[in-house]
This record gives structure tokens, sequence and C-alpha cells, in this order.
């Protein structure tokens, strides 16, 4: 695999995002659906145990995180994000020496309901405050009142913020937030769109290795001009026609979280049998929020979170696959089942039916490589690309 | 053309040597801890059982999860892609390959020797050889005397676990309670074919459905199968080689 200029680049600057987390005079954990713009807008540095999870997970440390938990009573099926994060904190240190202590917690519901648990415990631990963004499940249509009730609680937590900050929300602070916020998406979206071409010149592994700028600094100038380098990088190998694997014969897309302890195991399994993951449902997910309204903000905000890609029905889910499908013209789709998230992976065996092109479904885990088993993940998959 | 395919499997390696389509010779051994030499010592019993030699063999086609072990493979390719080429060779209107394993089961959907659709078990031995061994040791029984007996069973008794492990315990519970071997084993039968049939729903039942693998020779998952699908499936004489047999026939083309 042709590794990107900008996978440098990244490194340098999450290495920075971490840094400045603890000299930030505020800030709040904060799970990854949330829309953490109001934060950036009150100065309040944002911090996410998911990024830091997977940062685990691709240290290959996952299995020795979860078992701080584990032999405290948190089950092994509980989600290895949580397990680890957890159990950093009880082990006083993580790869990166460990996350800031909290001034409060913010988890929204709109990606599963473990993180409202697991924000409890850490509620419980630090003696923080928590506040809890409940976000209605999506089962087929979006109504009035589900965004009534989403829009009151986002008011109700600016309150929160204000109230222990001390500090009151800007409008024109908010606009220009929002206004970076929709650049940078704008411009992560560009650059997922560049795998169309034939050959592509990116693979869903470089788009998992650099979405952490969208996750963590949507919002700032950060992601902003990150995605722009980027974006340039990847025009050029377009123009130059640079592909991201020697030899692109089978195009597919992946379903899920990665598994990050295998990130570089997946890319050279696949390359070596001339195939090429061009694009994925979970950086895909990130594209969604581009559909804020700089004049309607919280309005609009409570409507594109609340539609974020795990808090919907699986129709609208294989709606969606089917677009990715059409748009990066895959041959097949893997989906990975996920062991650590049951709403990502549950009723996968019915979306795969759903879907306009053959599916494989391979058993792991995003960060507990105890999980993994290499044989069979490979006969399913060598078999599949047989098939194909 | 002669070929030959090896199919490596969790307990048994099979070798199959084909000329111009038909079957020469065949063999079934135990896996040895040592599986490259395992691979080497099927090889060459076949060849001896065929009475060729080595050198007129003109291509060798590996499958199964010790595939990558057969060093002298001029090629590999999986045990379901090799057991849809074998089931169809066998019966040329194979529709859908049940196929029961060691340590993995799955069903294959076929169409004209192809795989169209797969699934295979999960991270599980429920729905698999070692289940149906583990459940016999717990009765006492012989393998081979696990088909018959369930056969002349008078009920079956529900076995509810799909866990090997408790479901060991809920047979050992039977016994204790003074049930028949013969109702409790034809209770771990149709256990397993529960588990396949429900397995096989998801990539839809086609007919000809062959059963392969070494749980096919077994009588009582066979009637159990046939019971929960409603019609009869087909059985190759000898189940076990089919992976073999559709490797050494992808070799020839």
């Amino acid at each position: 695999m042709r590794k990107l200029r900008t996978s440098d680049r990244m490194r340098e600057l999450m290495g920075h995002y971490y840094m400045q987390g603890h000299q930030a005079e505020f800030n709040a954990w904060i799970t990854s659906g949330a829309p953490v713009e109001l934060l950036y807008a009150m100065d309040i540095y944002p911090v996410y145990p998911e990024n830091h999870g997977a940062l685990i997970g691709a240290t290959k440390l996952g299995g020795y995180y979860s078992e701080f938990s584990e032999k405290r009573g948190f089950s092994r099926d509980l989600c290895s994000y949580a397990r680890c994060d957890i159990g950093c904190v009880f082990a006083g240190t993580s790869p990166i020496g460990g996350l800031p202590k909290p001034t409060f917690l913010f988890a929204c519901n709109n990606i599963c309901n473990t993180v409202v648990k697991w924000y409890e415990v850490l509620s419980r631990i630090f003696k923080v405050p928590l506040f809890v963004l409940d976000m209605p499940f999506v089962r087929k249509e979006l109504k009035e009142s589900h965004l009534r009730y989403v829009e009151e609680q986002l008011y109700d937590f600016i309150d929160f913020s204000e109230k222990i900050t001390g500090k009151s929300l800007e409008d024109s602070r908010l606009k220009d937030v929002i206004s970076k916020s929709l650049e940078g998406v704008r411009l992560y979206s560009e650059c997922l769109r560049t795998a169309k071409n034939r050959p592509s010149p990116m693979t869903c592994f470089d788009a998992f290795v650099n979405m952490a700028p969208i996750v963590c600094l949507r919002g700032t100038e950060h992601a902003v001009s990150f995605y722009t380098e980027m974006k340039e990088e990847l025009e050029e190998r377009v123009r130059n026609g640079i592909s991201a694997i020697e030899n692109e014969e089978i195009r597919l897309l992946w379903d899920n979280i990665p598994v990050w302890y295998r990130l570089r195991w997946f890319g050279e399994f696949f390359e070596r049998r001339n195939a090429c993951l061009v694009a994925d449902t979970y950086t895909n997910a990130w594209t969604g929020f581009g559909e804020l309204k700089k004049d309607d903000i919280i309005s609009s905000m409570a409507e594109v979170y609340t539609l974020s890609y795990l808090n919907i029905g699986m129709d609208m889910t294989a709606e969606i696959i089917n677009r990715l499908i059409e748009i990066y013209e895959v041959d097949g789709v893997v989906m990975h089942s996920n062991r650590s998230c049951k709403p990502y992976s549950f009723g996968q065996y019915e979306i795969q039916k759903k879907l306009s092109v053959p599916a494989v479904i391979i058993e792991a885990d995003m960060v507990d490589e105890r999980v993994f088993s290499e044989a069979q993940v490979v006969t399913r998959l060598e078999a599949f690309l047989e098939m194909l | 053309m002669i070929s030959a395919g090896i199919d490596i499997g969790s307990i048994t390696a099979k070798c199959v040597i084909l000329r111009d389509s038909r079957i020469l010779s065949y063999k079934v051994i135990r896996v040895k801890p040592e599986l490259g030499l395992t691979a080497r010592e099927v090889f060459e019993e076949t060849i001896r059982i065929a009475g060729i030699e080595r050198g007129e063999i003109d291509v060798i086609v590996a499958t199964g999860y010790g595939r990558n072990v057969v060093e002298f493979a001029d090629k590999k390719i999986t045990e379901i892609t090799c057991h849809a080429a074998g089931a169809s060779f066998l019966f040329p209107d194979t529709g859908t390959v049940i196929d029961i394993g060691g340590q993995d089961s799955k069903v294959i959907a076929v169409e004209n020797g192809r795989v169209l659709d797969f699934v295979m078990n999960d991270k599980c031995a429920a729905g698999t050889g070692r289940f149906i061994e583990v459940m016999a040791s717990a009765l006492g029984l012989k393998i081979e005397e696990v088909g018959d007996l369930a056969f002349r069973a008078a009920k079956k008794l529900k076995i509810s676990s799909t866990c090997t492990v408790f479901a060991e315990s809920e047979v050992v519970s039977y016994l204790s309670a003074g049930e028949r071997v013969e109702n409790i084993i034809a209770g771990v039968c149709d256990a397993i074919a529960s588990r396949i049939v429900a397995m096989a729903n998801r990539v839809g039942i086609k007919r000809e459905v062959v059963l392969t693998g070494g749980v096919a020779k077994n009588l009582g998952v066979r009637r159990a199968i046939e019971e929960r699908i409603g019609f009869e499936v087909r059985v190759p004489e000898e189940p076990q080689i089919v992976g073999a047999l559709g490797a050494a026939f992808l070799g020839t083309r």
C-alpha cells in the first residue's frame, strides 16, 4: 500500500491535540456522535475516549487495558472502547499517558446506549457532572416532536455548560465554529469521494487512519487545513494515475468500525489479492454532518445529529449502503460483525439481503485482539473473493 | 490428465486422485499435530493406492484450514469453492451444499458448480462434528454408534443449550434422571440439525441438497435435517472426500 504523506501530518496534529487537552482550562469527555461544535464555541476542550480506544487498539494493547476493568467486574461482552477507557482510568495511564481529568462529561446516545452507562461510571469515578443528550431512535421517519425534544435539550446543554464554565455562548463565535465545521466536513467528504476514481487513490484504511481530525477537531481551523492538504495529495494522485494499491481488480466496501489492531494485516491481505477496499460506512458517517444550517443552527443541529448513521432503522441503513455501493462502484461488501458494537452489527444478516451486491460477514472486534481468529477470517474472505 | 486434491481439515486429512474425471483413489486419515507431515502422508498413501507414480500427477490443489501448509501444492482454493465443485461433480443438479465438518459447518448456495452465496457457523462448536463427539463421549458411545442409535429412539429429548459445554451438562443430567441413551442422542442430533437448517435458511435452501463432511454419515443427523427441510437430501458414498474431490476437479480446469 502506498502511504499518504498526510498521515504523518495527522500524527503530528493529533499529538498536539492530545497535549492541548492537558492544558485546557475546561475539558469535556464527549462521545463521537455528539455536536462538538457547541463545545468549541464555548472554549471547552473536547476529549474523545472513543478515539483514545481506537488508538489503544492500533497499538495492540486492547486486551491489556481491558483487563484492568474486567478484573473489577466489567463484562467481557461490553464494548471494548468502554472497557479500555475505564481500564486506563483504573491503570492511571495509557499509551499516551492517559486522558486529562474531565471538567464534565457529555454523552449523546445517538451512537449507542452503552455510552450512557459508560459515562455514568466515569461520572462516579471522577465525581464530575454528566449531561446525557437523549436522541430518539428514528425507526422510519423523524417526527416534529423528536426534533423539539432534542432541540430543548440542546438549549439545556448550553445552560449546563455556561453554569459550569461561568462563560456564555456568543452567537458570533458559534456561527464561526459552524462555518469551520461545514468547511471541514465538505473537504473531508471530497477526500473520501476521490475513491470514486478507478483505480482509487485511497483505501478505507487511509480513511480510518486519517479520520481523527474530522471527529475530534471538527469546527476548528485544524480540520480545515488538514483535509485541504489531504485532498490536494489525493487529487495529485488521481492526476498522475497513482493508485492506492498495486493492482486494483476488485473494488469493495467495508462495513462497521475497523479492526484497529489488524489494519495493516487487512490492507496487505486485500492488496495481495488485487482487491481494494475503496470506501466504508464508518468514515462516511461523518459526511452527514455537512447539513448544518448557519442561519438555523440549533434546530438543524437537532435534525442532523438525530439522523446519525447508527440512530436510524435498518431500511434506511441499507439504503445508505446501497447508495455507497453505487457511488463507489464496488463489487462486494465486507461486513465486520463487531463483537463490541451491537448497534452497528445488529441486523447485518438482514441488511446483507437488501444490498445490491454480494456481502460476506466476518467476526471480530474493533479493539479486543483476543477474540480475533485469523484462520476463520481468512477462509471467509478468500472464499468470498473466489466467489466474486 | 491426472490431478490430486488434498483437504486438510481440523480432524481429518483427505486426498483424492482424479484421472480424466474418474476417481482413481482416495484416502482419509486423522490429522496429526505436524500438519505438513500429515499432508505428505495422505498424499503418498493415495498415490500408492492409485498405483501411479508421483511424476504422473499434473496438478495438485490444496484446500481446507490447513491448505497453506501443503507446500507442494500448485494451487490453494478455499473449502467453500471446493465443496461446491465437488458436490456438483457428484450430483450435477446440486443447489445447496450442507457441509458439517469437525470444527465448522457451512451452507453453500450453488449453481452449475459455482458458489452463489455461503454462510458459516460463528465462533462456536455448536452445529459441528465436535459437538457430537463431546456428547457421544459423555454418553460413553463410539462416534460410529451415534447415528444408528439415534435412529432407534422412541422420542427426542430437547437439548436447549446451544453451547457445547452447557449442552454436555444437560446430557449428563438427562442420564442421571434415568432417560434412555438413544432418546438423548436423538435430541443431540436434532439440536445440530436445528442449527444447521437455521443457517441454511439464511442463504435459502434449493434442491438438490447435498450433505457432506464426516457428520453426513450420521443417520440421526441426516434424518433430523430431512424432517426439518421436508425432503430427502443426497449423501455421497464417501461424504468426507467432497472437498478434496472438488479441489482435484478444479485443478483440471
